[in-house]
């Protein structure tokens, strides 16, 4: 446990003391930030039309904002995650700092655990950007706030599933450009697979669409925990850990 | 934690240790022993197989068959108890840029597993032992390349090993800072086994006691440093300067009459400066010839200023050991030493 924690304490000061971590909180805040005032500037203008209309309007802010914000920040999360993880074995095995670690006397898990919470921490801190923005919504409403934090739970449960499956493309090269192509690119199809669910019912199609990482965020984001969305994730990030090791492992039987 | 089932004086046990590739075998079966407070020389020309042996010392690598114990815990089965006894120096030392010094070195000490005061002294204690005590609060990425290195030895001890092993540890300095490199590895023998690795002869002559040496994958010997000089050397070999007294000498002469001393088989003049001469005499093996030549040139009439044995450096030991292979090798600087 102790030496978990000292392996994340190291990640998260090399996200810090280098602009990697401010650059991406920027970039994320001001993304996001757009996504916020847009969906608020849509949801005035359809809430006055409707008041001038006469028909009743049905004011609901998670329904209105909250909600597709919740999955848009599960989408812009697929851009961010390789520039994440990209680094954190890929720049150890270039610089040759590996060595120290390995003999070191920590077992591999826990530098991967390590490395792993602490790309969770850093998403963390991007998703601390979005609670600024719907602070905004409770001053000025009266959302509900269990659906938000259930939505939070399941964006951290399946940006822990994309971090722990680029944590181990990025045991595979020495490349960090490499590790975060490799890893946009993962990102990206397990995203996309649910599209054949829309011409296609046959059995294959189902289990591709049950890969997407995204169709198992809606009940999420709708407020709901749903055991089985839940499980998928922590297999992801177990199988994705579980990797890892076994390549740190056959690092050592191959170089 | 357990205690250390050491009981033998070694503190190294390499017995048959071999790393196979799909291809290639990096090491073919090396077996060797370092006695406790030893400071042993690992030397080989490129590629013979220093790093890949010391790489499944320090557990980075696992052999693919034969054993090695450190401290008498095994590589492969104790991994962890071998680790927290080893200091390990890569060829570069594994530093992170965005670090400053003494952070670093803070990381690197709870990775070893101190903590609280003790941490802090041993910070304190390694700063100051390895002269980097004004960097402290630099960037690591900052520092010179001779900084860097002191950073290296510095993270290899912080934890107190019984073990150091060192891959390089002078290659890429300046000759002032190899210098104080090989100084900083000699005072520290005193209270840790090292294993140094070089391919530069002149430094295993300067640093260590015990010498390994390898080639291509396999052991081709292993001894002090000077009985690798006179088992190479075989038989005896003197210089001698001679001086003429009436202020002239002809060094031909000299050489005809040191020649014809009994057990000499061969003369060479080595140096001749106006009215002295320097010689290096060969004696056959099994003969002493220092008495009758020092007679011989008293007797002519010749004044000898010095006679002592030559000793073979090292270079030619290494070179008669390992073959023709190391010619090509990068050169490295030839020192004749005497002992």
């Amino acid at each position: 446990m102790r030496n978990i924690w000292i392996i994340c304490r190291k990640e998260l000061g090399s996200y810090f003391a280098s602009p990697v971590a401010y650059i991406l909180l920027i970039m994320f805040g001001l993304i996001f930030g757009f996504f916020f005032w847009n969906a608020l500037g849509s949801f005035v203008f359809e809430s006055i039309q409707s008041q001038m209309s006469g028909r009743s309007f049905p004011m609901n802010l998670n329904e209105w904002i909250i909600r597709p914000l919740l999955s848009n920040v599960s989408v812009i999360g697929l851009f961010f995650i390789p520039m994440i993880t990209m680094r954190l074995f890929a720049e150890e095995k270039r610089t040759g700092t590996i060595e120290l670690l390995a003999t070191s006397p920590v077992r591999d898990i826990e530098i991967i655990l390590g490395k792993w919470l602490a790309s969770v921490i850093l998403y963390a801190c991007l998703l601390l950007f979005t609670a600024l923005n719907f602070a905004f919504l409770f001053k000025y409403g009266t959302p509900d706030w269990k659906p938000l934090l259930v939505g939070y739970l399941g964006l951290l449960l399946q940006a822990g599933a994309l971090l722990a499956i680029g944590t181990f493309i990025s045991t595979l090269t020495k490349n960090q450009i490499i590790a975060g192509a490799v890893t946009f690119g993962v990102c990206l199809l397990l995203w996309v697979l649910e599209w054949v669910s829309g011409y296609e019912t046959a059995t294959w199609a189902r289990v591709l669409a049950y890969m997407s990482v995204i169709t198992h965020f809606e009940s999420f984001g709708k407020g709901v925990v749903d055991s089985k969305d839940a499980v998928f994730y922590v297999t992801v990030i177990f199988l994705g850990l579980f990797f890892t090791a076994r390549s740190m492992e056959s690092l050592r039987w191959r170089s | 934690m357990r205690n250390s089932p050491l009981t033998a004086k070694f503190m190294i046990t390499v017995k048959q240790l071999t790393k196979r590739y799909a291809r290639t075998t990096a090491v073919d079966e090396i077996s060797f022993e370092v006695a406790k407070g030893q400071i042993v020389g690992f030397l080989g020309p490129n590629g013979a197989g220093k790093t890949t042996t010391m790489r499944m010392l320090t557990c980075f690598l696992p052999p693919s068959s034969g054993t090695a114990k450190v401290a008498g815990f095994d590589v492969l089965e104790q991994p962890l108890e071998v680790k927290k006894r080893i200091g390990y120096l890569p060829e570069t030392p594994p530093i992170y840029p965005e670090m400053a010094t003494s952070e670093y070195l803070q990381f690197v000490g709870k990775l070893k597993g101190l903590s609280g005061s003790e941490l802090a002294k041993r910070v304190d204690y390694v700063c100051g032992r390895c002269a980097i005590s004004d960097v402290k609060t630099k960037l690591l990425g900052k520092l010179s390349k001779g900084y860097r290195q002191r950073v290296g030895l510095a993270q290899a001890v912080i934890h107190n090993p019984d073990v150091l092993i060192l891959d390089e540890p002078t290659a890429g300095l300046d000759p002032k800072q190899i210098n104080e490199t090989r100084d900083l590895i000699k005072d520290l023998a005193g209270e840790h086994t090292i294993i140094l690795s070089t391919h530069i002869l002149p430094e295993v002559e300067q640093t260590c006691e015990q010498v390994i040496i390898i080639n291509k994958g396999k052991l081709v010997a292993t001894d002090s440093v000077r009985n690798l000089q006179a088992r190479a050397r075989g038989a005896e070999s003197v210089l001698v300067e001679v001086a003429g007294r009436s202020g002239s000498l002809e060094p031909s002469i000299v050489q005809n009459t040191l020649e014809q001393v009994a057990g000499v088989s061969r003369v060479l003049c080595k140096q001749q400066g106006d009215a002295r001469a320097v010689f290096e005499v060969e004696s056959k093996k099994g003969s002493f010839v220092r008495g009758d030549v020092a007679r011989a040139i008293v007797e002519s009439g010749w004044d000898l200023n010095e006679l002592r044995p030559a000793a073979m450096s090292l270079e030619e030991v290494f070179l008669q050991l390992t073959g023709s292979e190391t010619a090509d090798e990068p050169e490295t600087p030839v020192e004749v030493h005497a002992s």
